[in-house]
């Protein structure tokens, strides 16, 4: 879509900082992320090969498919679009407009993602029970996914270099023209993650789709899974999953270019002059205020009105405290590890683009359009037959959530890395540091807040997750989201409301951190 | 800047700890794991009197039922579970026809009326429930009900029937009517229902919907009904139970049963723990424990408020001919109810 902006070619500069290497680090990291991605994909071909040719037929060109794939592709379709241009147009306000309470706001968009689908589902589904099929699954899914979009959008709005934005309107461009040719141009690859988390996330969703009675592929393989215990149906339909999400990753990869928006040097940057709103102020924040309301206040008011209106008792033995630590435990463990991950797999395919790079990097968003019992499933398989001391352990667990989510810190670190010039890393090789003093006294600064944004938003999803924990944590260990699932499986509505709560409290703090890093400037950055 | 990598530091020691707790693994000899899928608060009940009396300690691994059974067919002959407590049988069937169970000790059979157990004697009931219709009672009169399941598919029921095509508890129904009269009378049956229901994603949906008014009927299981109101109060229930004329399809028993692993390595400890769940104690506290199942154990009542079990004369297809529903699951397939 946009031409890349190539720095000058100057071999001998390239030459002699081994640009032209893969670091070792990079490498090892890597092959790592490759190898934990390729577990839970290499068990779905391997499970889905015994079902035979003529089973597998029977399975995938049953008439109900064609409905199940219209489904799956039409739902994907309308609410990456609706996130879209919900996630532009909320980081547009937060970031760029004197809107009142900004800073309040950039924390309220983030946390609907704090709560689970299945909350969501159950706090729509108790307002009108008589919501279902293809629109209500729209409005519920693009009510929680938009700040996929949102906050990867509003992170790079958040460091575009307002000048940029100023030459052009002084060239002669509209406001508009400017914004699209500009403004869009520079957080053109944060907008394409975005929706392509919304894409996979909407391929592997289950829990809100039983709710309103919407069926795509997944909720098809958990029928398989659940009522038939047929693993193998399950892992041939999991297939066409694989191939909806490489479509979708071959969409991105067409849209983005070369990913590339970085300009020379950090030099003189600085924010935007916030636009005034003007009359406009009123309309801008009801219509924060509507989306806000319905993603959080309805599943919240649900849950508020379960905790007043509930009887029902706990359960003996289990403290929402201890929950509450695991879950931040893990949360906290997985987070670091997805990003630990997804620097050194973005590094290979921005720094080092190459097929083979670009493969590994591709590879790593798959797990995420799996139903989480297929990914849990497949390192169950592993550790039976190579890890067995590992099966059930935290660790284990830890990277299942890593595997999980590392799309979302690919693309939480590659807005930070894109927008950072190699030609400072250069530089800074040019001047005699060695590789490890680069990395840290250039680099890591250029991409902390990428760094951060990625943390916190595989946090917060783990912090929701519930298949795979239930599969793989220790035995013994309940998250709050575990106990969440025990007590409404029970009826135990009011027992089972403050545990929610406390999901949505346990996100809310990477996503005040989040916010405040993305409005509070980076150093080097001046405002004025 | 500091504050990050400060921040990443802290969570890498976090990484760390996390692995090093891993490699001191839990389980003591004397204990055994149980995978559960059967309701926990009656579970927890029921490990803390079997603990207390036997010092035998349990591991209680709690999940949905048919993920744990996916789960232990994948981990095949080195599964950790030892026991595997379930809230229906099919999933039971499941694992039996793939060889993963082992025979129940005979005495721990005999304690239960034998048409409860597995033919083979790979798994024992252990609680029950009967299958029945709620009614919104200021929608319809009691004079109205049908005493056949068979009648929800006729035309005066469209727009008022609700119930969950992708619970556990249905395909067994599919299953009982298929035995009776037939696939094609199942077939049409569920054609006729798919005209006449609302769906919904399961039975807690179905019993909570039935009661606000927004389906006038609704399939369920007896308890589902009976924890909504310990739930809401009695005050605000408006809806009530209708139990199907006796040998009807629909007056059908669903069981909750439990099976020791072949794999388990502490059979004896596993075992005993079948028996406890089928003693006079261990029946005793299911009936105490707020599931509102039946005990199946002969001279154990039932919790206060439901209809005795003696009083249910259900129709005569046992947990053991339903099988593991894959007929009923792929009827239901058919007609793209799933």
């Amino acid at each position: 879509m946009f031409a890349p902006i190539e720095p000058p070619a100057n071999r001998w500069v390239q030459a002699w900082s081994g640009r032209r290497r893969w670091p070792l680090v990079s490498a090892a990291g890597g092959i790592a992320a490759a190898a934990l991605v390729l577990l839970p994909l290499t068990f779905l071909v391997v499970e889905a090969q015994h079902s035979g040719w003529s089973e597998l037929r029977h399975l995938l060109l049953r008439h109900s498919v064609a409905v199940l794939l219209w489904n799956t592709v039409r739902l994907a379709l309308a609410c990456t679009l609706l996130c879209a241009v919900l996630g532009v147009g909320a980081a547009w306000l937060v970031e760029r407009t004197a809107l009142p309470a900004r800073r309040l706001w950039a924390v309220a968009l983030v946390l609907p993602l704090g709560v689970p689908d299945f909350v969501v589902g159950f706090g729509w589904v108790s307002i009108d029970p008589a919501l279902h099929g293809y629109l209500a699954a729209v409005m519920i899914m693009t009510l929680s996914l938009y700040p996929l979009v949102y906050l990867p959008v509003a992170g790079a709005l958040a460091h575009v270099d307002a000048g940029l934005e100023e030459a052009a309107r002084s060239l002669g461009l509209g406001p508009w023209q400017a914004f699209r040719k500009v403004t869009l141009r520079q957080v053109w690859p944060a907008l394409l993650g975005g929706c392509l988390l919304v894409a996979l996330a909407l391929l592997a969703e289950y829990g809100a789709f039983e709710i309103v009675q919407y069926r795509t592929f997944t909720v098809e393989i958990f029928t398989e899974f659940k009522l038939g215990f047929d693993t193998v149906a399950a892992c041939a339909l999991s297939l066409v999953l694989v191939l909806l999400s490489v479509a979708a990753l071959g969409g991105e990869l067409k849209l983005a270019g070369t990913g590339r928006s970085w300009r020379a040097g950090p030099g003189a940057h600085r924010r935007a002059t916030p636009v005034a709103l003007g009359r406009w102020s009123a309309p801008a924040l009801g219509g924060l205020a509507a989306l806000v309301g319905l993603a959080l206040g309805v599943p919240v008011g649900s849950l508020i009105y379960w905790m007043a209106r509930g009887s029902s008792t706990t359960l003996p033995g289990t403290s929402i405290l201890a929950a509450a630590a695991h879950t931040a435990e893990y949360s906290a463990a997985a987070a670091a590890l997805a990003t630990a991950l997804a620097v050194p797999v973005t590094a290979l395919a921005i720094r080092h683009r190459n097929r083979l790079t670009l493969l590994i990097e591709r590879l790593a968003y798959l797990p995420m359009a799996l139903p989480g019992l297929v990914v849990a499933l497949g390192l169950v398989s592993f550790t039976e037959h190579y890890a067995f001391p590992l099966y059930q352990s935290s660790l284990e667990l830890v990277v299942a959530y890593a595997i999980l989510f590392l799309p979302l810190a690919i693309v939480g670190v590659r807005s930070a890395m894109g927008r950072t010039s190699p030609h400072l890393e250069e530089m800074g090789r040019s001047l005699g540091c060695r590789p490890a003093t680069v990395w840290r006294r250039v680099t890591l600064p250029l991409i902390a807040p990428g760094l951060a944004a990625a943390f916190a938003l595989v946090f917060i999803f783990t912090a929701t997750e519930l298949t795979a924990t239930l599969l793989l944590r220790p035995t013994g260990v309940n998250t709050l989201a575990t106990q969440f699932w025990a007590y409404t499986s029970e009826f135990s509505y009011g027992a089972a409301a403050p545990y929610a709560a406390l999901m949505v409290a346990v996100s809310a703090v990477p996503a005040y951190l989040l916010s405040r890093r993305m409005t509070a400037p980076a150093r080097g950055e001046q405002t004025r | 800047m500091s504050h990050s990598k400060r921040l990443l530091l802290s969570a890498l020691l976090v990484c760390a700890g996390l692995l090093l707790g891993a490699c001191g693994g839990s389980s003591g000899s004397g204990a055994i794991t149980l995978y559960n899928g059967q309701h926990e608060q009656t579970t927890a009940a029921l490990v803390a009197a079997f603990e207390k009396q036997t010092h035998i300690k349990v591991n209680v691994r709690s999940g949905d039922e048919a993920e744990l059974a996916d789960q232990i067919i994948q981990e095949g002959s080195s599964s950790p579970a030892d026991v595997f407590y379930t809230e229906n049988t099919p999933v039971l069937e499941a694992l039996r026809e793939r060889g993963l169970l082992a025979p129940v000790a005979a005495s721990t059979l005999a304690a239960i009326p034998s048409r409860y157990d597995s033919t083979q004697g790979d798994w024992v009931g252990v609680s029950a429930r009967v299958s029945v219709l709620v009614y919104n009672t200021s929608q319809v009169g009691p004079s109205q009900l049908p005493s056949s399941i068979l009648e929800l598919a006729e035309p005066k029921w469209k727009g008022k029937l609700g119930f969950a095509p992708s619970e556990t508890d249905f395909q067994p129904l599919i299953t009982a009517i298929t035995k009776l009269d037939g696939a094609a009378t199942a077939e049409h049956w569920l054609r006729g229902l798919e005209t006449n229901s609302r769906l919904y994603p399961d039975n807690e949906t179905v019993v909570a919907q039935v009661n606000n008014g927004e389906s006038a009927v609704g399939l369920i299981n007896h308890y589902y009904w009976f924890r909504l109101q310990a739930e809401l109060g009695h005050g605000a229930m408006h809806s009530a139970l209708h139990y199907y004329a006796p040998g009807d399809p629909g007056d059908l028993v669903n069981v909750s049963g439990a099976a020791v692993l072949k794999s388990s390595s502490h059979q004896a400890a596993a075992q005993e723990f079948l028996a406890f769940l089928v003693s006079r104690t261990g029946q005793e506290t299911i009936a105490h424990s707020h599931s509102y199942e039946y005990p199946l154990r002969a001279g154990v009542g039932a919790a206060p408020g439901l209809r005795p079990f003696a009083d249910l004369h259900p129709v005569a297809v046992t947990p053991a001919e339903l099988g593991d529903g894959k007929a009923a699951l792929a009827m239901e397939q058919k007609l793209g109810l799933l």
